[in-house]
């Protein structure tokens, strides 16, 4: 007889989750699509494999994975502290709006500089737009999951002030920033594809999230808060000041996500850079049990349905939104199946009485 | 004078979503429940509101599939976070996503990639009580807002003055003390969360049956992170979240009207206000905003 009982779970078990909320997701999605009037295993096979069979959609996913990732890291960083941060969407913003004000004054700059300072901007700009939240949280005790979240909207509506604004092309009339220079544009990195130096950044944000997380002492303490800020505290960690640096990495890091946008996809800024990158970073983070390698699957994996479900829509006719509602319910069951890792599943062999 | 009663009359137009959505909230947060789900259900219930009443062609029965829409969105929210005791911001947020993704998917799919937006034969009509005094704009409103502000004072006295009320403020505050009086916490949550959500769905409703007689992608547009701002501005209180909602909605028929006199200005300043000036008083308030103290706590009976 399986036997559960109350423990932490044993590794093995900890890496079925994601397998049994992926499998469960596509079940309960299964049930959407069978209302569409298509076969779920054609669009499954469409979403998660076709994309693979060719190498310009390969590459294609790289290029998505890209800001998923940043912002993946970005939610993992302040979730592990124990830092409810929903606002990386409006930091990828304001990286990216950084960049856009940043860009277009490079020219004649070497493009290694260049491309320096607009992620040095953009990091900036981010850890800027979380700066607010994460001082009321640490002085006053202001919960951040709604300051973070007001913030989102307040960074849309001054970007939009913007766009509409100084920004708008006189001649076209187009809402959108100055173009940056070309010294400021991230080189692509992959021969015929749209992959740009934001994959390098990105995967970079990865492994040092996890050495920080497993190699350093601000990485234990950060771990420690995330568990018991109380108990981080009896042990000596200056709980504060944990805080206040994951708050702002993570802001930081979402910015670099924006500047990736701007500067490696579309040269300026515009009103539908990020499709909610900042959203699904939280899935990302959620998918990935907030670890580095977790947070590198999951990030590709998601990817590759937003990529999947692309190309599904054009030959399949199922509405691209498909991808959302997948990535919806991944989060939800994810996070209930996160509940079993609080039990060990044993083998009891009942004994014979007496 | 005529141009002020005009203005009134879009604000209370405006505020009616919002307020609808509000009182919502208030009611789940007072019960201890922070949920961000809000977003996505306004979404979801003005788009089930839209196709019921489409396709049935009754607009009553497209209301009473917003409602539903939005009850059982509650009750998701509670599956997650009163039974299960997932982190309720992320299980809200997960529920917004999967909600307005359930919404633009099905939309997709019924309607195609149109670009106009499929309107309604008709929508709900407003009333003209007062039709021909000057008075008449401001009362040229839907009876769905005529219901909202009649549930200011309700919402107030289902809180305050029923035992339904007392128990949902007693969970909300100090859910040991409830459990131990006999009341039956998760219940009390679920039935918050179901009464919140039909408000929410009233919301929605408006949206696609009245405002805009259509569904289209961007129609609630962060309504549901006002309301969110709204609460925590009115002190989780229905009266002052009524205050509220009507000084959104009058800086917004204000910004309109200001559009159309083609006074350059940017609007976005307006429209970020309510926002900022939520962050302010948190950060005015600080440790003394009145949260309900069981917010965002799952409860776990002792020893269990």
């Amino acid at each position: 007889m399986f036997r559960l009982e109350r423990a932490p779970a044993p590794l093995w078990q900890r890496a079925l989750v994601p397998v049994l909320a992926v499998l469960v997701t596509f079940i309960l999605v299964s049930l959407v699509i069978l209302g569409t009037g298509v076969d779920p295993l054609a669009v499954f096979r469409e979403v998660l494999f076709e994309p693979l069979t060719s190498r310009s959609d390969r590459l294609e996913v790289l290029v998505q994975a890209t800001p998923l990732l940043l912002t993946g890291v970005a939610v993992a960083v302040a979730f592990r502290g124990g830092y409810y941060n929903i606002g990386a969407e409006g930091q990828l913003y304001t990286g990216a709006l950084a960049a856009a004000l940043v860009g277009p004054r490079l020219g004649g700059v070497p493009a290694a500089l260049s491309v320096a300072v607009m992620l040095a901007a953009g990091f900036f700009g981010g850890a800027l737009w979380a700066l607010t939240p994460a001082l009321l949280k640490i002085r006053l005790k202001v919960d951040e999951v709604v300051t973070t979240l007001l913030l989102n909207s307040v960074m849309l509506f001054l970007i939009s002030a913007l766009l509409n604004g100084p920004w708008r092309d006189p001649v076209s009339g187009w809402p959108r920033s100055p173009a940056i220079a070309a010294s400021a544009q991230f080189p692509g990195i992959i021969p015929r594809s749209r992959v740009h130096l934001g994959l390098l950044v990105a995967l970079l944000a990865v492994a040092l999230l996890g050495w920080v997380l497993r190699r350093t002492r601000f990485g234990l303490e950060l771990r420690a808060v995330g568990l018991g800020a109380d108990a981080a505290r009896f042990m000596g960690v200056r709980v504060r000041r944990v805080v206040l640096i994951s708050a702002l990495v993570s802001g930081g890091v979402a910015g670099l996500a924006g500047v990736g946008e701007v500067a490696g996809v579309h040269t300026y800024l515009i009103g539908e850079l990020s499709p909610g990158y900042g959203y699904t970073g939280i899935i990302v983070a959620t998918f990935g049990g907030l670890s580095a390698p977790g947070i590198l699957i999951s990030g590709l994996f998601l990817a590759l349905i937003d990529t999947g479900t692309l190309s599904a829509s054009r030959t399949l006719g199922v509405p691209v939104y498909l991808g959302d509602v997948l990535e919806a319910t991944l989060l939800l069951v994810t996070l209930a199946f996160l509940l079993l890792n609080r039990y060990r599943l044993r083998w009891a062999v009942k004994r014979p009485v007496g | 004078m005529e141009l002020l009663i005009a203005l009134l009359g879009g604000t209370l137009r405006i505020s009616t979503p919002i307020l609808l959505a509000a009182l919502g909230e208030t009611i789940i947060e007072r019960a201890g429940i922070l949920n961000l789900g809000i977003e996505g259900t306004l979404l979801l219930s003005a788009f089930s509101g839209f196709v019921v009443a489409q396709l049935s062609g009754s607009l009553w029965l497209g209301l009473g599939a917003a409602v539903l829409t939005g009850v059982l969105l509650g009750l998701l929210m509670g599956f997650l976070s009163v039974t299960l005791k997932l982190n309720q911001h992320v299980a809200g947020l997960g529920i917004t996503l999967l909600a307005s993704g359930l919404a633009l998917y099905a939309f997709r799919l019924l309607y195609g990639g149109s670009s106009t937006p499929p309107a309604l034969e008709g929508s709900f009509t407003q009333f003209q009580p007062l039709h021909g005094t000057p008075l008449g704009p401001l009362f040229r409103q839907y009876g769905l807002t005529y219901l909202a502000l009649l549930l200011v004072p309700l919402t107030g006295w289902l809180l305050t003055r029923t035992a339904f009320g007392l128990r949902l403020r007693a969970v909300g505050e100090n859910p040991e003390a409830a459990d131990i009086a006999g009341v039956n916490v998760a219940a009390v949550r679920y039935r918050a969360l179901a009464l919140g959500g039909a408000l929410m769905g009233l919301a929605g409703a408006f949206l696609s049956l009245a405002q805009l007689g259509a569904f289209a992608h961007g129609m609630v547009s962060g309504r549901g992170w006002v309301a969110i701002a709204l609460v925590i501005f009115g002190h989780w209180q229905p009266s002052k979240v009524l205050g509220g909602a009507l000084l959104f909605g009058f800086l917004q028929a204000l910004q309109l009207r200001l559009q159309a006199e083609g006074v350059n200005l940017p609007y976005e300043a307006l429209l970020a206000l309510p926002y900022l000036v939520t962050i302010l008083i948190l950060a005015l308030t600080g440790r003394n905003t009145a949260y309900p103290k069981a917010l965002l706590k799952p409860y776990y009976r002792e020893g269990a």
